[in-house]
């Protein structure tokens, strides 16, 4: 489904390149130059990109950023650093310190999971639980004038520990800091659950999408009608995919091309994007630490 | 929860999460391996029948002629990105056979080509195998001072 709404499908894992590595960077890279275009604007008209990956030291970012003749800032928030670049971004706009804004993040299945997880080819089960990195990204153009639709408002979120230790099993690690976010926005904004068409969760996938609405639930507010999970609809569920699609690259390919459409387009008018992040790494779960993770919200609306 | 006392909410919530656990499928699980381990040894068998009776290998020299031809197909299955499929679906049955240990060899081997030589395919061949081989030997030897004793 979301196939159609996207501005490249690609058939080869590597993009024609000769690393996963390398094929995440041009992958960004595309996103970044391809969101400037379809703003109709040019490259020399941009004042920052703000981006970033999941590979160790965002590599995909800051090479990627290499490309282009701007400054750069390079932010890490998991699989939260879509929403997080996009709260930056606006508020930089907002403040009037930049004009023009690129916000862009992507994932690639084969280099996180060389990162984070075993090789693959390697001939191991996975659990029911464990989700699969999406391999692609988006990049969000924010400027401080044209366009419908727009940036409102934004909520940063608090790093949230439920104790969840088991690494295939980010859904419900990372649904406690969905709903916390979530409602603190709900909170300081004054709006109830229902103001919004949309309330878009990164990657919780399909159990970490029962929780989160369970959670809010028992805080007495009701989400069930208007909760989306990226994870959760990225793929035609078959028995191989899980609980659904995950990482940077999840949010930020869902988010940049289905939802943006519709929003364009006016059939969802205020959605609330709240991507989520683990903010752990291979040395911390090998040192048996359970895993924070945090969620930042930012509202959408056509203006 | 966040803060310092979130000791007694995360007992709670890890309860209420493990609720969700889909059960393991024990006799599926067990089914699958059971006859992919089972099919890996009879081709191992005819293997070294084959030898055997074709070649003419007797003794120590038929075992490691055998163990070479199944490392060999092991290696050749993960190299065309087949055996990761085969263990997806039949988890024990195709990681505990000497196919499954070529496979945990050879599958570092390609991923982290990418680096290099040296300090890519050669010094990251053995992450995975390397926790085997080392408890393989102790084990090994803990047993075969258990048979000097006895």
């Amino acid at each position: 489904m979301v196939g159609n709404y996207v501005d490249k499908t690609l058939t080869d894992d590597t993009f024609g390149e000769s690393s996963y590595e390398k094929a995440e960077c041009k992958m960004l890279s595309y996103a970044i130059s391809r969101a400037i275009e379809n703003a109709g604007e040019k490259e020399e008209n941009v004042d920052l990109l703000i981006s970033g990956d999941l590979l160790n030291q965002i590599i995909s970012a800051s090479f990627a950023a290499r490309d282009f003749d701007f400054p750069f800032l390079g932010v890490y928030s998991a699989c939260s650093t879509l929403s997080e670049s996009l709260a930056l971004a606006a508020m930089l706009v907002d403040a009037g310190y930049y004009k023009k804004i690129v916000a862009a993040t992507g994932s690639h299945f084969s280099s996180a999971e060389r990162q984070y997880r075993y090789p693959l080819e390697l001939g191991n089960t996975r659990p029911p639980q464990s989700q699969w990195t999406v391999t692609g990204a988006g990049g969000a153009f924010i400027a401080n004038e044209g366009g419908r639709v727009a940036i409102t408002s934004a909520t940063l979120g608090k790093v949230v520990d439920f104790g969840i230790t088991d690494v295939n099993n980010m859904g419900a690690a990372m649904a406690p800091a969905a709903a916390d976010t979530i409602l603190n926005h709900l909170r300081d904004t004054g709006r109830s659950a229902d103001y919004y068409d949309l309330i878009i969760t990164g990657d919780l996938g399909a159990l970490g999408s029962r929780i989160v609405k369970d959670l809010i639930w028992e805080m007495g507010v009701d989400i069930q009608n208007n909760h989306v999970d990226c994870g959760e609809i990225i793929y035609n569920v078959i028995e191989d995919e899980f609980q659904g699609g995950s990482g940077a690259g999840c949010s930020a390919v869902v988010f940049n091309s289905y939802i943006f459409d519709k929003l364009r387009r006016g059939q969802l008018t205020r959605v609330l994007l709240c991507a989520t992040g683990a903010l752990l790494s291979t040395v911390s779960s090998g040192q048996g630490e359970s895993i924070p993770c945090i969620a930042h919200a930012v509202s959408i609306e056509v203006v | 929860m966040t803060g310092k006392n979130r000791e007694n909410y995360n007992k709670n919530y890890i309860a209420y999460v493990n609720s969700f656990d889909p059960p393991t499928k024990h006799f599926k699980n067990c089914f699958r391996a059971f006859m992919v381990g089972g099919l890996i040894c009879c081709i191992g068998q005819f293997i070294r029948y084959m030898l055997e009776g074709v070649v003419g290998l007797t003794g120590d020299e038929l075992a490691g002629a055998t163990s070479i031809v199944l490392i060999f197909l092991g290696v050749l299955l993960t190299g065309l990105g087949v055996y990761d499929r085969i263990g997806r679906n039949a988890g024990a049955g195709s990681i505990v056979p000497i196919t499954g240990f070529a496979n945990t060899v050879a599958s570092p081997a390609m991923e982290f080509k990418t680096e290099g030589m040296v300090y890519g395919m050669a010094a990251k061949m053995f992450i995975v195998a390397g926790p085997i081989i080392v408890f393989g030997v102790l084990a090994g030897t803990a047993v075969g001072i258990i048979y000097l004793l006895l």
